[in-house]
């Protein structure tokens, strides 16, 4: 109870300030969160749900599923064997520094305007940091481990597998850092090139100065990002259980 | 080598498949590269994108140290604001966007955008360290009647700082992103801005040589902040152990 109230305390208070303090405001640019709340559900409540954040979370779910399949595997070849890393060791740490922001026009020049483009420009820019982190982590695989699997010749298969299981926590912490990219890049893809999605429609609104529905769209895709952070952290604390329990995480530190 | 097959590779696929148009072969974009390094346009550019990286890291890391160490070191304040951190933290900077442009320039923007981002991985990386401090050796200070500040001095501030190390690390390829979005985005002027408006007018040479070189900077802040926090944690564990190997 307590640690409900600790943990909902500051926000509820925030909102309520932020509600007290604008509720008579005249200013254009910060209206009062009542109406900001009324365009929500106008705006987000309709047939624009359908229209504008539907493609918007499609081209997210796949561009970043299709990043992870391919960081997981690209990354794995790379961490265990010996020769492609030698041979794409120069090449990674170009792109592992290189801005993801900026390969936006370089698809909008080489692939075209179009669905794909986004979702090349959201799998792209979010492979990296899963691929660099499952290198990182197969490389890392316990040795001894390993020479012990060796001894019980236990099959090939099985014994990747104990290396992918071994890197798993490393690769849950580059896909966390891909997803919040790739939500960065899917609302910068969309405000540069695009005629519907949640970054087009919030800049819209920019332009034609509804700045209620502005904002609403604003807090969607704060929302958005949030509720997406929180569900991974879901899917991380399960996949994950068998980690903590072996790092002593599963003990509360005073 | 592998940087040469790499290069092979692409120069074959890039006259293969693609027309020059879009996807220009490395024999032209190297030369283009090397052309902008020696004109004036890429180094203004350069140096506006770096002055809105170096302002937005020094109040980053100005206002999330301090409010690093203001939240984390009273354990209720840290509790009654841990949800709302964790809130905030996953809101990308980029919404900030449009409601920004309403009432700030581009620069200003820019600047902003790259703090904020920052200032929250400065801020998780400080939280991190406070709770890593050796209790032990609080105690000490402690019992040697050592003051707040001289605490804060000599214990605390050692532990975060390997945090901020890494915080460091992390925060200068945020910042130019970000800053390079700006460019893209608002058109803020810069390297972003430029590169846009190469792909506009459909120079795509002159796009993928300062892409090639903005991979370049990105390298060249890399090196920078590694040494930074080499620099800094000389007296490291870690740090001594990698300078005896």
């Amino acid at each position: 109870m307590k640690a409900l109230g600790y943990a909902l305390g500051l926000p509820a208070a925030l909102v309520a300030a932020w509600w007290v303090a604008s509720d008579g405001s005249t200013n254009v640019f910060l209206p009062p969160l009542r109406t900001i709340v009324e365009a929500f559900r106008d705006v987000w409540f309709s047939d624009t749900f359908v229209r504008d954040v539907v493609p918007s979370l499609w081209r997210l779910a796949a561009g970043y599923a299709i990043a992870l399949a391919a960081g997981v595997v690209l990354g794995f070849v790379i961490g265990r064997w010996a020769a492609p890393r030698a041979l794409t060791g120069p090449l990674l740490a170009y792109f592992r520094v290189l801005p993801a922001p900026v390969l936006i026009p370089v698809l909008l020049v080489a692939v075209g305007i179009g669905d794909t483009t986004k979702l090349v420009v959201i799998t792209v820019g979010a492979v990296w940091p899963i691929l660099l982190n499952t290198a990182d982590g197969v490389r890392a695989a316990d040795e001894v481990g390993l020479q012990c699997a060796a001894a019980y010749r236990l099959p090939r298969r099985t014994r990747h597998l104990l290396v992918l299981r071994g890197a798993s926590p490393q690769i849950f912490a580059g896909a966390r850092q891909a997803l919040g990219l790739s939500i960065i890049l899917m609302v910068v893809s969309e405000m540069l090139m695009s005629t519907d999605g949640l970054g087009f429609t919030v800049v819209q609104f920019q332009r034609s100065f509804a700045i209620p529905q502005m904002w609403s769209g604003v807090l969607l895709i704060g929302l958005l990002g949030f509720g997406l952070a929180k569900l991974f952290e879901l899917v991380e604390r399960r996949a994950l259980r068998w980690h903590r329990g072996h790092t002593g995480q599963l003990t509360e530190r005073p | 080598m592998g940087l040469a097959g790499a290069a092979t590779a692409y120069e074959i696929l890039a006259r293969l498949f693609f027309d020059p148009a879009h996807v220009p072969p490395l024999s032209a974009v190297v030369p283009e590269a090397l052309r902008l390094l020696t004109g004036e346009r890429f180094w203004t550019a350069t140096g506006r994108t770096l002055a809105a990286v170096a302002v937005g890291l020094v109040i980053a890391l100005a206002a999330g140290i301090l409010a690093g160490f203001a939240l984390g070191s009273v354990p209720q304040v840290r509790r009654a604001t841990s949800s709302t951190l964790d809130f905030l933290r996953p809101v990308p900077s980029i919404v900030l966007i449009p409601v920004l442009v309403l009432v700030l320039d581009v620069r200003q923007i820019t600047v902003l955008l790259v703090a904020v981002s920052c200032f929250w991985i400065v801020v998780f990386q400080v939280l991190y360290g406070l709770r890593d401090v050796d209790r032990v050796a609080v105690e000490t200070a402690r019992a040697f009647r050592l003051g707040r500040l001289a605490r804060i001095v000599h214990v605390t501030w050692p532990t975060v700082l390997p945090y901020l190390g890494t915080a460091l690390r992390l925060i200068v390829s945020v910042a130019l992103a970000l800053a390079l979005t700006g460019g893209l985005v608002m058109g803020a002027a810069g390297l972003g801005e430029m590169i846009w408006s190469s792909q506009e007018s459909g120079e795509s040479t002159g796009m993928y040589a300062l892409v090639l070189l903005t991979g370049g900077l990105g390298i060249g802040l890399d090196q920078l902040a590694r040494l930074a926090e080499r620099r800094l944690l000389h007296w490291h564990v870690a740090t001594r152990r990698e300078a005896l190997a």
